[in-house]
């Protein structure tokens, strides 16, 4: 089961013929994920290193029956790379790409309600399904398929949170990075729900960071629905205010968007609480016990 | 990045708004012969920065001839204004605003910003004008209305006249209302603003809308864009922050003295989370990100040992995109060109950690190795515990 990616996706990549796009385009491939071209503007017709080249999206469609992308495109065209990909009838759109104005994704935001494709990100690491496909640039071999779902808006907590339920053999199903902008697709609060309703997810951790309000908005939802374990981590009780801690999305505006107060709506939601991102695997684990 | 209020109000005057007559001046002198240009001979002076309470700190001042406001000027240009905001380091001066005083009758608030969890434009208003907006939400936050245009259309007539009737417009300042909102809410688009505060939008005596004094952040994402608004993208950063950036580091200077290298800006924030959980603090933010070559690594390595404050460097990696063997051979080259003169805490994992633990053992330094982030948090914690004593 498992949530978004399975052995059934097929994958494209947009920006396949840059460095980093046809890098983790093997990386997914060498995990098992079944990629099956990508989309380079005026490259259609070409092959790098075996994957067919399309012009546009559609076109890599109707050829190869793809359903979900990951996009490497330069943040001035990236959103416009989103909505193409929205338009072809891409189920799944992963944007990996960092940087993207917010007006943009404005833009994509409101475009996509009428629309059927799932966003994840922009400025994200991807989506991961233990041990069967992965989208995204997160490094594959930490990962050991279980039961523990997560969701974060940072890449390298992922990996944190990934590396840590492996090492203690809870492994996961399906890890998602949600991405660190003000303006993205799916957000905790999606992710927590398809987590709760997937029947082989047993544990759920969130992982947020200053800014916002997604965790507390997700708090809400865990606090009346979710009856399995949840653990939480919030990065940047350190931060000083007004300061935008690396990611577009991490910064503390006037009162709002403190680490304490997500941390506070996620206690009274019932959430284990991991004090340091060194114990969000062993909270895990001793959550999954009680 | 912020733009200051002169800056902002040409942005507005631009688009057709009705702002005061002003001009900047960066030295005393000018200030005779801008006046002439603006038709002007009394008026006030504003000191340009990046902080609120301007007023009371000093940094505005009244002039009632030229004479006068090449004195003022003078005075202000080169001042260190400490408001309630700045902190007590304050802001340095280094240009005036020269505009006509407004008689003015009644303050508003109207701002202009991103509501992140709607994913819309809002629009914040209040009656109550002239003082912050926090200030506002705290005592009488029944005075603040919120509303939001739908996207890609702008205000409508009905949100407008909600607006108008929560401020107390008459129906002449209503019409005028309709005007700024729309080119407010143009503006924030077209100019990829995050933040477009007027505070106050006044009335003046003569019954009409004012745009007095503005506050506009522009998205650093849509720089590459926004080329002619005359900001300072490196204006608020500090030296160490505008060397990193050029090598593609983010880096924030705090007051600890933990020096931080980690990737990715999540981890980075947790690695100082778990510094002071541990009893010590960070002295810096610092995300080498995804795609660091070794020069950036070996630059990352050398602006946090020249913090005068380090006494301890604690080096976090989580290899995926970026490979540990990397990072290893950055900070071996960077400890080989200027010397390591305070302990150095390293862990990583993830991608080619074999290779990186290798390539450190390897290298003969006095390196502290630690098996994960508690480990080097503790390790890093206890050798500034130790220094003390």
């Amino acid at each position: 089961m498992a949530i978004l990616i399975d052995a059934n996706t097929r994958l494209i990549t947009q920006g396949i013929t840059g460095k980093a796009g046809l890098f983790h385009s093997q990386k997914c491939r060498d995990y098992g994920t079944n990629v099956v071209g990508g989309v380079t503007p005026k490259k259609g017709g070409t092959t790098v290193d075996g994957f067919p080249v399309f012009n546009s999206v559609a076109e890599a469609r109707k050829e190869t029956g793809a359903n979900a992308t990951m996009i490497f495109v330069p943040a001035p065209y990236a959103a416009n790379a989103i909505l193409e990909a929205a338009d072809a009838g891409i189920e799944l759109i992963v944007a990996i790409t960092e940087g993207i104005p917010v007006v943009d994704m404005l833009k994509v935001h409101h475009a996509l309600k009428s629309k059927s494709s799932i966003l994840i990100g922009p400025n994200c690491p991807g989506v991961t399904t233990a041990g069967v496909c992965k989208i995204g640039i997160a490094p594959g071999p930490i990962h050991k398929p279980g039961k523990i779902g997560i969701v974060s808006r940072s890449g390298t907590l992922t990996y944190e949170a990934v590396h840590q339920t492996s090492q203690l053999g809870l492994g996961q199903t399906t890890a998602v990075g949600i991405g660190g902008d003000p303006v993205h697709g799916l957000s905790h609060v999606d992710v927590i729900r398809m987590l709760n309703d997937d029947p082989e997810t047993e544990g759920i951790v969130l992982i947020g960071e200053i800014g916002g309000s997604d965790e507390e908005i997700a708090a809400a939802y865990i606090k009346e629905h979710v009856k399995k374990p949840v653990v939480g981590f919030i990065a940047g009780a350190s931060a000083p205010k007004g300061k935008r801690m690396g990611h577009a999305g991490a910064i503390v505006d006037g009162n709002a968007g403190t680490a304490q107060s997500k941390k506070d709506a996620l206690r009274a939601a019932g959430v284990t609480v991991a004090e340091t991102a060194a114990e969000i695997g062993r909270k895990m684990a001793e959550a999954m016990k009680r | 990045m912020k733009l200051h209020e002169y800056q902002g109000k040409a942005l507005l005057r631009k688009a057709g708004l009705p702002v005061p007559r002003g001009e900047v001046i960066f030295t005393a002198g000018e200030a005779s012969k801008t006046l002439q240009t603006l038709g002007l001979e009394k008026g006030v002076a504003k000191a340009q920065a990046f902080t609120g309470g301007r007023g009371k700190a000093g940094g505005i001042k009244l002039f009632n001839n030229a004479t006068e406001a090449e004195q003022v000027s003078s005075k202000l240009i080169g001042m260190t204004l400490v408001t309630h905001q700045t902190g007590p380091s304050g802001v340095k001066i280094e240009a005036v605003l020269l505009e006509e005083q407004s008689k003015i009758t009644r303050e508003l608030y109207f701002a202009v910003t991103l509501d992140r969890a709607k994913a819309n434009i809002v629009f914040i208003l209040s009656p109550d004008g002239g003082m912050d907006i926090e200030e506002i939400a705290d005592k009488t936050p029944e005075k603040i209305l919120k509303l939001y245009p739908e996207w890609g259309k702008g205000p409508d007539d009905a949100l407008l006249k909600q607006a108008a009737s929560f401020l107390g417009l008459n129906a002449g300042q209503a019409t005028q209302f309709g005007d700024v909102a729309r080119k407010l809410y143009d503006l924030y688009v077209s100019k990829d603003c995050s933040l477009l505060e007027i505070n106050p939008l006044a009335v003046n005596d003569a019954g009409n809308l004012i745009l007095l004094d503005c506050k506009v952040t522009i998205d650093e994402n849509a720089l590459f864009r926004q080329t002619d608004t005359g900001g300072d993208p490196d204006a608020e950063k500090d030296p160490g922050e505008i060397e990193a950036a050029k090598y593609g580091l983010s880096y924030i200077k705090l007051d600890g003295n933990i020096g931080c290298m980690v990737n990715g800006a999540g981890l980075a924030m947790a690695t100082m989370d778990i510094i002071a959980h541990y009893g010590a603090q960070p002295a810096n933010f610092l995300d080498v990100g995804g795609s660091a070559t070794e020069e950036a690594v070996t630059k990352a390595f050398e602006i946090i040992s020249s913090d005068k404050n380090v006494k301890t460097i604690l080096v976090n990696i989580f290899g995926g995109i970026m490979h540990c063997d990397i990072i290893a051979r950055g900070i071996i080259n960077a400890v080989k060109n200027t010397g390591l003169k305070v302990p150095l805490v390293v862990r990583l994992e993830g991608t080619h950690v074999e290779e990186g633990k290798a390539l450190v053992n390897a290298s003969g330094l006095d390196i502290i190795s630690a098996d994960d982030l508690e480990d080097a948090a503790r390790k890093a914690a206890k050798t500034v515990e130790t220094a003390k004593v």
